[in-house]
């Protein structure tokens, strides 16, 4: 083996890739010639400096909440996925109240017209409901985007929404019609008693 | 761990941050190595490291699960690191040289408030030899002489981070190793 061909095989020896034969040969050659003997301890001792230095280097402190830091924004999706595993009892109390403030609006978008509740002797001329004199209408009224005008007797709780109670200056008895309601009167105008009152009835079924 | 990295990457791509956290404080170290040798700067190591992170995040789709993960990091870090020193090569001999004594400044920080052994002190000091030595070999040795001395690579990986055919970074491994044998003989 020539100079040449054994420092060819000091590398693949050193890479792991000498057969048993080959290294072999080269141990032989070592012996004999002391240039390449020197030379392979020297290629040796690089090898053993170079795995001392490859120690793993630690990262600076704070290295991984840097990088989590400066990532881009995760998917929303997922953000919000997790915030509602988190807080189960939050989320359910806010797609209640979401469904309810849905429905209680649309209600009260849709309902332009005039409703009342299901009372026997009501008259409803228009916009306005009439409970007429001698009448005693029995259990609550409810009226909905209408006046009310009570000649007669409520007996019971009234609620307006919408509307107002009509107070004819001419007629002395409608100046006292809140005296012929022997239950709570209740006037709703803006949307949030309005809606107030919905939950209310929704929560007291 | 291959396992439970390549769960964590499964999450990853469900966009799931959290699970990134753990992938980073897992590699932090090996990627910090192979930037810090490759650039010889703590402060540029740190945010090509960060960098290289951030980019594996933002691909993770087109990582595929069958591969090994730190394969495809590595060869981020790697790229990165390169594509820094093509950036500043014009002043970048003068630059290593200067960067090198880094070791030294923070050993001598360290020995201004607690006497080291001696011992310790010369294996620093050997250290950031070596570090100033694998610097300044052009960087397509100083790649496959890192690589193969971090974590166990095998050629064949080297191979593949550094998108070489085995050849090549045979070559280039027998290539450096001489080329540091000269300077590191007389150690």
């Amino acid at each position: 083996m020539n100079c040449e061909e054994s420092l060819a095989l000091m590398h693949l020896y050193l890479d792991g890739d000498a057969s048993e034969e080959e290294a072999q040969q080269l141990r032989e050659h070592l012996k004999t010639c002391p240039d390449c003997n020197q030379h392979y301890r020297e290629l040796k001792q690089t090898e053993s400096l170079l795995s001392g230095a490859a120690y793993e280097l630690s990262a600076p402190a704070g290295f991984t909440a840097s990088v989590m830091a400066n990532l881009p924004k995760e998917k929303k999706r997922v953000g919000y996925m997790r915030w509602f595993r988190a807080h189960p009892v939050i989320t359910a109390a806010a797609v209640f109240f979401l469904f309810m403030f849905t429905s209680v609006l649309s209600a009260w978008n849709s309902d332009s017209s005039v409703s009342v509740s299901k009372q026997e002797g009501l008259i409803v001329e228009n916009d306005l409901v009439i409970v007429p004199e001698g009448v005693t209408v029995k259990g609550d009224l409810v009226v909905e985007n209408g006046d009310l005008d009570i000649k007669g007797q409520v007996d019971g709780d009234v609620t307006i929404i919408n509307g107002d109670l009509v107070e004819d200056p001419g007629a002395k008895v409608n100046m006292a019609s809140v005296d012929n309601i022997s239950g709570e009167y209740q006037e709703i105008d803006r949307i949030f008693g309005w809606a107030w009152y919905h939950l209310k009835e929704l929560v007291t079924f | 761990m291959e396992n439970i990295i390549k769960y964590h990457i499964k999450n990853v791509k469900k966009g799931d941050h959290a699970a990134f956290e753990e992938i980073v404080s897992f590699y932090q170290n090996k990627v910090y190595h192979i930037v810090y040798r490759m650039v010889g700067d703590s402060h540029e190591a740190q945010d090509i490291a960060q960098e290289a992170f951030i980019r594996a995040y933002t691909n993770i789709h087109s990582f595929d699960e069958n591969r090994k993960f730190s394969t495809w990091l590595y060869r981020i870090a790697t790229n990165l690191s390169i594509d820094r020193l093509r950036k500043k090569k014009p002043d970048f001999h003068l630059d290593a040289e200067v960067k090198g004594t880094e070791g030294l400044d923070m050993y001598s920080q360290l020995a201004a408030d607690q006497a080291l052994p001696e011992e310790e002190v010369e294996s620093m000091e050997l250290q950031s030899y070596i570090h100033k030595e694998i610097l300044s070999l052009p960087p397509k040795y100083r790649s496959v002489i890192v690589l193969r001395f971090l974590d166990d690579l095998s050629l064949a990986e080297i191979g593949e981070i550094l998108d070489l055919p085995l050849g090549t970074v045979k070559t280039r491994i027998h290539r450096g190793r001489e080329l540091l044998r000269k300077k590191l003989r007389h150690v």
